[in-house]
């Protein structure tokens, strides 16, 4: 909420300047988000009158003008298309200085000479307007200062209320809370009650009284329609960022500004029948004054007269019943609604008004008979006409409730850490309008003012103590606590570590979006439906990623596209899968890699990765966590993987991932040419380890063998290994695979597969017997599976 | 015996010529060896007197040994010739960079958690962590966030449907510990979260790290100690800290925390406040036995405070070069 300084003042005036005032209101919650002058520097510049216009002999945008100061006449040439006769405007005279330091002197245009210039409002800076030379009102004094007609040495200070505070939604809660801060006493002006000159009223039902509890309404005839607003209000308003419209309007806002109580006026000519506070029909239609159309929702209130609703309560008019330049008879308005049936409303149409702001967060429900005189007066005063008698509908046993709240010094001092003097927190309360009186047991019981809707239980209470207290003025401790140690399990691998492990290995932490373009996701992962975001920011952040793989690819192609060669890059984070009516978000990990094996260097050419770089970074993983032995790998098919280059990730019998090169078609739609590997497994997986065991150290010798078989070439070498491991005996401590061969002196469509095998006993020394037996077992049982031979 | 001294006259210039331990081996062989020419003289003792026999022996024993040491004092010598020049040809670049250098690195944000996560750590606090696709009650609901709250306009929300969102804030993890622990509570819950808004200062997604501390006694003095040193441990400087009243539904009472590094501007870097009672009292927890606080930071925008990073969305890019600045 924007105001102006010297608005407040006239409520509430204390010795502090406009630093002191903007500290102290975010000091006490109230922040101040913004300070600026009502109007640029300026000096020199009088309310001056122009006598004569007349056109430029020489330029045809260009008027002639007599201006006077009240003393002397000027000749001035001006641009601006409404400089006429009779108008009251800004004058810098010769010797002014406006905003930006600009000096005005006696000049001469198009051959005729000026002494000084007639201004526009953006030239003063006091508003962007560039739509002419300012108009001032008639009875503007001629050669009065500018700045002191306008009362323009003021500024301007923005407030970032929160949602709790709209008690200082208007200049009075704000002098109240001013008046408390720095103990200054609050000038609350009377307002009169207006006088009554005619009978005429307008009925009013109340058909939802749970949502509307009091209406105020009231008549006022024979206004004029040709009325204008007076300076001094134009003025608030400009500097509460609401522009002037017509003096009806104006007063209402004047009013809300100023109370913080919304209004609104109705032609009266418009409505028929009498006033009917409902909910809206499914689908009732209503024009509102911003001029859009709205099909309303039956949880809406709306104002309603006997045929149609005329307006969105708290929110906005309606267009038809508006007060226009024509109307001469107006209905005015005064409601309270409960915040509870205005909260949510107006968003839900895409709509914002001052007064659901300030409905939608309780307005003060003592408010509406003070509001409806202030605006009264204030409308008989500027657009004149004659005011009926208020008629108020209320139903007393739906306002708002007020219990009263017990604050125990025990508590208050135990929150607070420090004994906080009775008498300052009976001051502090008092002041903020709490009638205070003192329990039997020592406590104090507050009675809660209307205008606040944000104290209901001892902890608000305590918050408001604090607060006007000075968070900054309470103790500070470091918190002593009993110590204990946590259990921590060891075979849980800490994911820090595994990231810290890949970042060894030269791959660097990524972090995409959880959410992808749904194309994206269909090309990555045409299986899973992805959950899809009702409301997503855009169209391609619109789906839940189901596997990390997505985002990822769109990171490394992003770096490839400039000019990255060699990228290598990971993530960890939730995917998200539907699986009935479950929604699984597991965490994953992801490794994305392509360019050569190693780094550009002077040491020679490196080759391209391929897959095994990238299976060998995993199985480094996976040994880290002590699980590689449980682990096996399947030739496999994954729609964004290449068929031939595929493998699941298996862990005891359980798929627990998928390593593989990117799929050519999938490379190609993303433009890609290098070859991508990939692979993503369940990070829950490779975190759950093994707590590592002792086994005791052999001191007799390791026998070894090397054996190289002859196979089909489409036979898996890992399962091969599988079949010589079961036939090795407990003894096998190693099986090394260190040559995989193909070409001359191997049959076509075969290869040559070298194994280590490595024997060793807890107990004795092995004899070449025994091995040979096992030799000649694992040889005749790889002939049968395999039709192994051995290479000669 | 006249000719000892012209023998080893001869056996000193050869040692001196030889240029190899094989050639001093020859001359070891020549003049030392069972027939050197110098063991020879030895075997003509017999035919002097027996006077004159010690004294000669003595002379040509002497002259053996001073043969042996010239002859390894030589070899010695050759030998540290020989390594230096094998040293010397093996002389190499070192300037040169090493091979197959690689470095990879951990993205800003995480580097950021992990400090957080470090200084809470090390006064107890535990890591807890929670689910982002979230439910309207432990989203809203249950921190004090009822339907049609102004305070849900302030969060932009993602939906799935009526019930289901993307969680605005990681306060849901608070809610979800104290719903199956009782204090005392001291945990740390970073994590992902999502608001339905984007521009230069706002992403749809990012990170926060919550914090909560439940146990008896708890006062806003312990709050205000525990935050004031965690902020100048982060930035590693004694930091102005300022404590600003402000709201949310789930604590009573609210604070924002600026600081001042030092330039006389105030930054507003985190919110916190005493847990609201009725937080309490829907995850079972009895709010007139244990009092506590929460506070609630944004870690991309420490992370741009501490690394002077000046646009949000570089942490989104993936850019390798922005990545490898920050690892």
């Amino acid at each position: 909420m924007k105001f102006s300084e010297q608005w407040l003042r006239e409520w509430v005036n204390p010795s502090i300047t406009t630093e002191e005032l903007e500290s102290l209101l975010s000091l006490s919650g109230l922040e101040v988000d913004g300070v600026e002058k009502a109007a640029d520097d300026f000096s020199g510049v009088v309310v001056g009158e122009i006598l004569t216009a007349e056109q430029h002999p020489n330029a045809d945008k260009l008027q002639v003008c007599s201006v006077s100061d009240g003393n002397e006449t000027f000749q001035v040439v001006c641009g601006a298309s409404n400089a006429r006769a009779g108008l009251k405007t800004a004058f810098a005279k010769v010797g002014a200085v406006l905003p930006g330091d600009f000096k005005i002197k006696k000049a001469k245009l198009r051959q005729v000479e000026s002494f000084g210039m007639l201004c526009a409002e953006d030239e003063l800076g006091i508003s962007d307007d560039h739509g002419g030379i300012m108009e001032l009102a008639e009875d503007a004094p001629v050669g009065a200062d500018l700045r002191e007609y306008l009362n323009l040495n003021d500024t301007i200070l923005e407030v970032d209320l929160t949602p709790n505070r709209s008690d200082c939604l208007g200049i009075a809660g704000l002098a109240r809370e001013v008046g408390v801060l720095t103990q200054t006493a609050v000038t609350v002006p009377e307002v009169a009650t207006a006088p009554v000159g005619i009978d005429e009223t307008f009925g009013i039902e109340l058909i939802n009284d749970d949502a509307c509890p009091r209406y105020l309404g009231r008549v006022i005839k024979g206004i004029n329609p040709t009325a204008t607003t007076p300076l001094w209000m134009v003025e608030k308003l400009r500097r509460s960022g609401v522009r002037a419209i017509d003096p009806v309007v104006d007063v209402t806002n004047y009013v809300l500004l100023e109370l913080g109580q919304p209004m609104h006026a109705f032609d009266l000519a418009k409505l028929s029948g009498g006033i009917r506070v409902r909910l809206a029909e499914q689908g009732e239609k209503l024009e509102l004054l911003d001029g859009s159309e709205v099909e309303l929702n039956k949880d809406t209130l709306v104002i309603a007269d006997h045929e149609k609703a005329v307006a969105m309560a708290g929110i906005m008019g309606g267009e038809q019943t508006k007060v226009a330049e024509e109307s001469s008879d107006i209905f005015l308005e005064c409601a309270f609604f409960e915040p509870i049936a205005i909260a949510g409303r107006a968003r839900s149409y895409g709509l914002h008004t001052d007064s659901s702001h300030r409905y939608e967060r309780g307005v003060d429900f003592t408010l509406q008979a003070k509001a409806m005189e202030r605006a009264t007066n204030l409308l008989l005063e500027i657009v004149g006409g004659e005011a009926g008698p208020v008629v108020e509908a209320v139903a007393e046993g739906k306002l708002p409730t007020r219990d009263d709240v017990i604050l125990r010094p025990e508590r208050l001092n135990q929150i607070l850490a420090m004994e906080m003097p009775a008498e300052k927190v009976e001051d502090i309360l008092t002041r903020l309008g709490l009638e205070l009186s003192t329990e039997a047991n020592g406590a104090w019981r507050a009675k809660v003012p209307s205008h606040r809707f944000d104290i209901s239980i001892e902890e608000d209470l305590i918050e408001e103590v604090a607060r006007v207290y000075g968070y900054d003025n309470l103790p500070v401790k470091s918190p002593t606590m009993a110590l204990g140690i946590e259990a921590n399990p060891e075979a849980i691998k800490p994911i820090r570590l595994i990231r810290q492990s890949l970042a060894a290995r030269g791959y660097q932490e990524a972090i995409t979006f959880s959410f992808i373009e749904p194309g994206l996701s269909k090309l990555f992962d045409p299986v899973n439906a992805p959950i899809a975001l009702a409301n997503p920011i855009s169209a391609d952040l619109s789906v839940m990623r189901t596997t990390l793989i997505a985002g990822l690819t769109k990171a490394l192609q992003y770096n490839v596209n400039r000019q990255q060669s060699r990228v290598r890059l990971f993530e960890t984070g939730q995917c998200f899968i539907q699986q009935g009516e479950e929604m699984a978000q597991d965490p994953m990990l992801a490794v994305i890699a392509t360019g050569s094996r190693d780094p550009e260097g002077w040491t020679g050419q490196s080759d391209a990765m391929d897959f095994f770089d990238l299976k060998g970074d995993l199985e480094t993983l996976l040994a880290d966590s002590g699980i590689l032995d449980q682990c096996r790998f399947e030739p496999a098919e994954h729609p964004a993987l290449h068929p031939g280059q595929t493998a699941q990730i298996i862990r005891n019998d359980n798929v627990i991932g998928y390593i593989g090169a990117l799929h050519p078609l999938v490379q190609k739609e993303l433009g890609l040419k290098g070859s991508v590997y990939t692979f993503e497994l369940k990070l829950s997986e490779l975190q759950d380890g093994v707590v590592a065991r002792f086994e005791s150290l052999s001191k007799y010798p390791e026998v070894r063998r090397d054996l190289a078989f002859v196979v089909d070439e489409a036979t898996p070498v890992a399962h091969l290994m599988a079949a010589i491991k079961e036939k090795a005996g407990e003894n096998l401590k190693e099986l090394r695979l260190f040559d995989v061969y193909q070409g001359k002196g191997v049959e076509e469509q075969r290869k040559s597969v070298a194994l280590g095998l490595t024997w060793q006993d807890a107990s004795r020394t092995l004899n070449d017997e025994e091995i040979n037996d096992l030799v000649d077992q694992i040889v005749s049982s790889a002939q049968e599976q395999f039709g192994a031979s051995l290479r000669s | 015996m006249e000719n000892l001294a012209s023998l080893v006259e001869q056996a000193q210039a050869a040692i001196a010529e030889a240029s190899d331990a094989q050639a001093l081996d020859q001359i070891r062989v020549q003049y030392l060896g069972k027939k050197g020419e110098v063991t020879q003289l030895l075997k003509g003792l017999g035919k002097l007197s027996p006077e004159e026999r010690p004294v000669a022996g003595d002379k040509i024993n002497k002259a053996k040994d001073a043969l042996l040491q010239e002859l390894n004092t030589r070899r010695a010598a050759l030998e540290e010739a020989q390594l230096r020049a094998k040293l010397a040809a093996e002389k190499i670049d070192v300037t040169l960079p090493g091979r197959g250098q690689t470095v990879g690195g951990l993205h800003p944000v995480t580097k950021t958690i992990q400090r957080i996560e470090d200084f809470f750590a090390s006064i107890g606090f535990s890591v807890a962590e929670g689910p982002e696709i979230e439910d309207d009650y432990h989203n809203f609901e249950a921190l004090n966030i009822p339907a049609h709250h102004p305070a849900r306009a302030m969060h932009d929300t993602f939906y799935f449907n009526a019930n289901t969102v993307l969680r605005t804030h990681t306060s849901p993890v608070q809610v979800r510990t104290m719903e199956t622990q009782q204090p005392p509570i001291r945990i740390v819950c970073p994590g992902r979260v999502y608001r339905c808004d984007s521009d230069q200062t706002h992403s749809p997604m990012f990170h926060q790290v919550e914090g909560l501390l439940v146990d008896k006694n708890i006062s806003f003095a312990d709050l205000k100690g525990i935050l004031e040193q965690f902020l100048r441990a982060f930035f590693e400087d004694d930091v102005k800290v300022r404590f600003r009243p402000s709201y949310f539904p789930f604590t009573e009472p609210s604070i924002e925390v600026d600081i001042d590094r030092g330039d006389g501007k105030w930054l507003e870097v985190l919110g916190c406040g005493m847990v609201h009672p009725k937080v309490f009292e829907y995850s079972g927890i009895n709010p007139e036995e244990y009092t506590g606080f929460a506070f609630g930071m944004g870690v991309e925008r420490l992370a741009m405070l501490r690394y002077g990073v000046n646009d949000l969305r570089l942490f989104f890019d993936n850019d390798l070069r922005f990545l490898n600045q920050l690892r």
